[in-house]
């Protein structure tokens, strides 16, 4: 298969980027987005032109280092997958790709596709876990979970953290993100103790960083490749509701040590 | 020189473990501030180990190269962590899971350090549930089990097929806190370089800056290296893309003994390779050999048929199918050991009963199970693999079975280290995949994702804090000691050498290279004749690289090309050790299948009187053969016996 791209480039985080259109010849139907992106890219190498630089790791969907806008949606046209996970059968022989990098400013592009997550880890950082140490546990069947407790719990889990909900949302906010770590550990006994101050320090970390307000568009969970549930806002909005009703102050840093 | 002291603590198995941690020395909490530890990968055994150093009150630094530590390779497991909880009241103990740890491993693990990670087993399901890791639950409200490879009881944990991304998150969510608590700071997309020695102690790295292409110092009293295991030196693995053997190979060049690389495990259940553009391959969990049957046609006129598409496999009457597993083993049948599965397939599509398009496919069937216990238990089950499996092959897999074939997939070989961790460069640890200790000549299924968070979790906050106690007065080291301004001229001279050749030819066509020659002649069966060829054509795949490689774009940026250039350099040097590793065990044992020695029945043939050793190789200077040493493994508690699972 043969496809023209258009790839959006950018030599740094300062620098003004622009629209390239390039030529890309057979390609296999089988082979993935990025295996397709491989062969541009040594084609690229080949020709002493500097390759597109996008961030992937494991390519299989699970790691959720790659991300990715084509033709106008994030991971591209397929639901519930990755960029990794999608294959140029997907596509017809001579299409045009419009390749861009996540937009929000709260995800500087560094390089070309490549973008700027910190703030995820930074939201996490502010809350997005049980204050334990090693070692002194009880028995891990001490605390019994219902299965369906568990089974919601790790429905939210499995958010990879790409930064999908942000870029396809019309505000780029990431309550969809922090949603579904509230979630998750809300949904468990263990995580109960500290319910209110983590959703109070996550959802403040969250506006601090610059991600837009929600206005309940459904977008995020439209092109979540995991398919968090928007379900999750609203269990969020409820924790987090009744965390300023129940006023605790502490913070959940102080919580830890 | 030669120092391979395993430090196995005095005493039965079953006490050394307590016995050691109840003689060890410790450090008071206000001098554990006073000192470094830096911690490279943040897999689940470096982000365990530094979450549970920082806790302790020690200062940690965390590398990773990837741009958060929650993306580590660790991510990809999917099928579970084994745990002697005995919940499923089934016989398991300590003792039954050290035992198949050492059995699965064909008797090349040490006992003492496998007792260890059994007897610790049990407390990482602890510590996982309490950061909230939602493991599988039954109706009750108690953890559920399923069985996996190599093993008869059910001692497996698991969060659908995602086990590795929930105690991944788990051990990050700590690492976390422990980074707002001041306690670690964390240096993503950052790549370890060089380790840097002073006065022969490992005390800091040169890492660069994956975004700036700065090269920056960082200096310690101990350094960890927790970066995962080495399967890409196949090119094509189950691995992450960017995993690598680089702080590996640094550290070996400086003194740290590589021990047993050619222990590599291929893994049974892949989807096969499927064209030249192929950048990596998936693994189907093991966990499915629970309700899947192997089998491939009896008969050639079906191989053909299948083949031409003139037939579908469900065509296949139930007497034309060889479920070869069942069929050789009956006591394990589909759950034998990895290797032995493995080979069990090349064996067959070597002769000729391969299905697929190139032969180099078995099935995998579900349709009794979906028939037993209903598509939707299946799903349940197993759900996000059927989905990933349809993505990539365009098939439906409860309609058809899947095609499956080996893959590499896991290292056993790994940096050689003590019973400490500590590897032959004092205060240099290594934790997870990038050590050699625990799974001997093959692993058993469910037993990394242990085996990484026992080292980081319960292990390395005991033995490093051991080390660390007589440094107390040791004040931080200065980065601009001459050793580290050393250190970095090294990694600046070996980046400006790469741009300098100016070559043709991209870095993955070296990179491809190699992996073919390791594929053919050092991956599921080896002999000597393939393993000196091998070695002959690395050779000059090195010399090929070192003339033609060509890299774009410069240092002082985001520079991927420059990346893979260091990283297959390393991977070349090593795929030669590995060969060389190959070629000296004169044995199959494991994952190491030697065709000069087996059995009349086609397994494995150990040589316990000549081989049962750790091989630890020991760098000579660049040119110069590597120095094999042997540590010799001595059995107490368990009878040396011929692996048996039929
Ligand atoms: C697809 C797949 C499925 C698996 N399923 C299972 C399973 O079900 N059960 C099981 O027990 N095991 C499983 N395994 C094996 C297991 O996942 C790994 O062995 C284990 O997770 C390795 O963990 P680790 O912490 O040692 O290393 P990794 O998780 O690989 O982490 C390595 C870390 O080192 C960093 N790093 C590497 N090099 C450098 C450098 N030079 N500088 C800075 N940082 C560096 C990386 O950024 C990363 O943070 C699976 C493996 C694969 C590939
Ligand atoms: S590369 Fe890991 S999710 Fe796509």
């Amino acid at each position: 298969m043969d496809f023209t791209l258009k790839i959006w480039r950018q030599k740094n985080a300062k620098a003004k980027g622009k629209f390239v259109t390039y030529k890309v010849k057979g390609i296999s139907d089988s082979s993935s987005f990025l295996e397709m992106l491989d062969v541009f890219n040594d084609q690229q190498v080949t020709k002493g032109e500097d390759p597109v630089v996008f961030d992937h790791d494991c390519r299989e969907g699970i790691c959720g280092a790659c991300s990715l806008y084509i033709n106008g949606r994030p991971h591209g046209p397929d639901d519930s997958v990755t960029t990794c996970q999608l294959h140029m059968r997907r596509f017809k022989d001579g299409d045009t790709i419009v390749i861009e990098p996540w937009r929000s400013a709260a995800f500087p592009v560094i390089r070309d596709l490549m973008i700027d997550r910190q703030a995820f880890d930074k939201i996490i950082q502010a809350g997005g876990f049980i204050s334990v140490n090693t070692g002194g546990i009880p028995d891990a069947n001490a605390i019994l979970i219902p299965k369906q407790n568990a089974d919601a719990s790790m429905d939210a889990a499995a958010c990879i953290g790409c930064g999908a909900c942000v870029a396809a949302c019309k505000n780029a906010s990431a309550m969809l993100f922090v949603a579904a770590k509230v979630s998750h550990l809300a949904l468990l006994p263990q995580g109960r103790a500290e319910a209110s101050a983590r959703v109070q320090a996550m959802v403040a970390k969250m506006d601090e960083l610059g991600f837009g307000n929600c206005t309940n568009t459904g977008a995020c969970e439209a092109e979540c490749p995991k398919d968090i549930s928007i379900e999750n806002i609203a269990r969020m909005n409820r924790e987090f509701l009744g965390a300023k009703i129940g006023s605790q102050k502490k913070t959940v840093k102080a919580g830890g040590f | 020189m030669t120092n391979l002291n395993s430090k196995i603590p005095q005493g039965p198995v079953a006490t050394k473990w307590s016995s050691y941690k109840d003689h060890i020395a410790l450090v008071n909490p206000s001098n554990k501030r006073k000192l470094d530890i830096i911690v490279v990968g943040t897999g689940l055994a470096g982000a365990s180990a530094a979450a549970s150093l920082g806790a302790l009150g020690f200062k940690v630094k965390a590398f990773c190269y990837q741009d958060s530590p929650r993306r580590a390779h660790s991510i990809a497991a999917q099928g579970g962590i084994n745990a002697s909880k005995n919940y499923q009241n089934d016989g398991d103990s300590v003792y039954r899971l050290f035992y198949d740890t050492i059995k699965g491993g064909d008797y090349r693990a040490r006992e003492g350090n496998v007792y260890r990670l059994a007897e610790v087993s049990g407390n990482i399901i602890d510590q996982s549930v309490a950061l909230g890791v939602p493991f599988a639950r039954e109706y009750g409200g108690l953890l559920d089990n399923r069985s996996f490879g190599g093993a008869q009881v059910s001692r497996t944990f698991y969060a659908r097929g995602q086990t590795g991304q929930q105690l991944l998150l788990g051990a990050y969510s700590a690492l976390s806190r422990q980074v707002s608590l001041g306690n670690v700071e964390s240096f993503t997309r950052h790549e370890m370089l060089e380790l840097v020695l002073i006065d022969g102690r490992a005390r800091g790295i040169i890492a660069r800056n994956l975004v700036t292409g700065e090269t920056e110092r960082h200096s310690a009293h101990a350094v960890v290296l927790a970066t995962g295991g080495y399967g890409n030196v196949f090119f094509l693995s189950t691995n992450a893309m960017g995993s690598n053997t680089t702080a590996l190979w640094k550290a070996y060049k400086k003194g740290a003994f590589f021990a047993n690389p050619c222990f590599t495990q291929i893994h049974p259940t892949c989807i096969p390779v499927h064209g030249e553009f192929q950048s990596k391959l998936t693994l189907m969990s093991e966990s499915l050999r629970n309700d899947g049957r192997i089998w491939v046609p009896k008969r050639k006129e079906d191989v053909d048929a299948l083949r031409k598409n003139k037939m579908k496999p469900k065509d296949i009457a139930e007497e034309n199918r060889d479920y070869y597993l069942e069929r050789r083993y009956p006591a394990f049948g589909n759950l034998v050991p990895r290797d032995v599965a493995s080979r069990a397939a090349k064996e067959r599509c070597d002769a000729g009963f391969g299905v697929g398009e190139t032969g180099l496919a078995v099935y995998l069937d579900f349709a009794e199970s979906i028939k037993r216990l209903g598509r939707n238990v299946i799903e349940e089950r197993y759900g996000n693999l059927f989905q990933m499996y349809q993505k990539i092959v365009d098939e439906n897999p409860y309609e058809n079975p899947m095609m499956i074939y080996p893959a590499v997939h896991y290292t056993m070989g790994g940096l050689w280290v003590d019973y400490e961790l500590m590897s032959t460069v004092s205060g240099l640890f290594v934790a997870g995949e990038a050590n050699f200790s625990d799974h001997g000549a093959n692993r058993l299924g469910a037993s990394a994702l242990m085996q990484g968070l026992a080292d980081g979790y319960f292990v390395l906050p005991y033995t490093i804090q051991n080390y660390l106690a007589d440094q107390i007065n040791v004040p931080r080291f200065s980065t601009d000691l001459p050793e580290f301004a050393e250190a970095e001229k090294q990694v600046k001279a070996n980046i400006s050498k790469l741009f300098d050749i100016k070559g043709t030819k991209p870095v993955d066509y070296f990179h491809r290279q190699l992996g073919k020659i390791m594929w053919e002649y050092v991956g599921m069966a080896r002999n000597k004749a393939g393993l000196e060829k091998a070695i002959q054509l690395i050779r000059e795949v090195k010399a090929a690289f070192w003339k033609d490689v060509k890299i774009t774009g410069e240092n002082n940026e985001v520079n991927p090309e420059l990346e893979k250039a260091g990283r297959v350099a390393d991977f070349i040097e090593l795929g030669e050790l590995l060969a060389m590793d190959a070629l000296n065990r004169e044995e199959s044992c494991g994952g190491h299948f030697r065709e000069e020695y087996q059995t009349p029945e086609g397994e494995a043939l150990r040589n316990d009187d000549e081989f049962m050793y750790v091989a630890a190789w020991e760098f000579q200077g660049e040119g110069k053969e590597p120095k094999l040493n042997k540590e010799p493994l001595e059995y107490e508690a368990i009878e040396v016996k011929q692996r048996n699972y039929k």
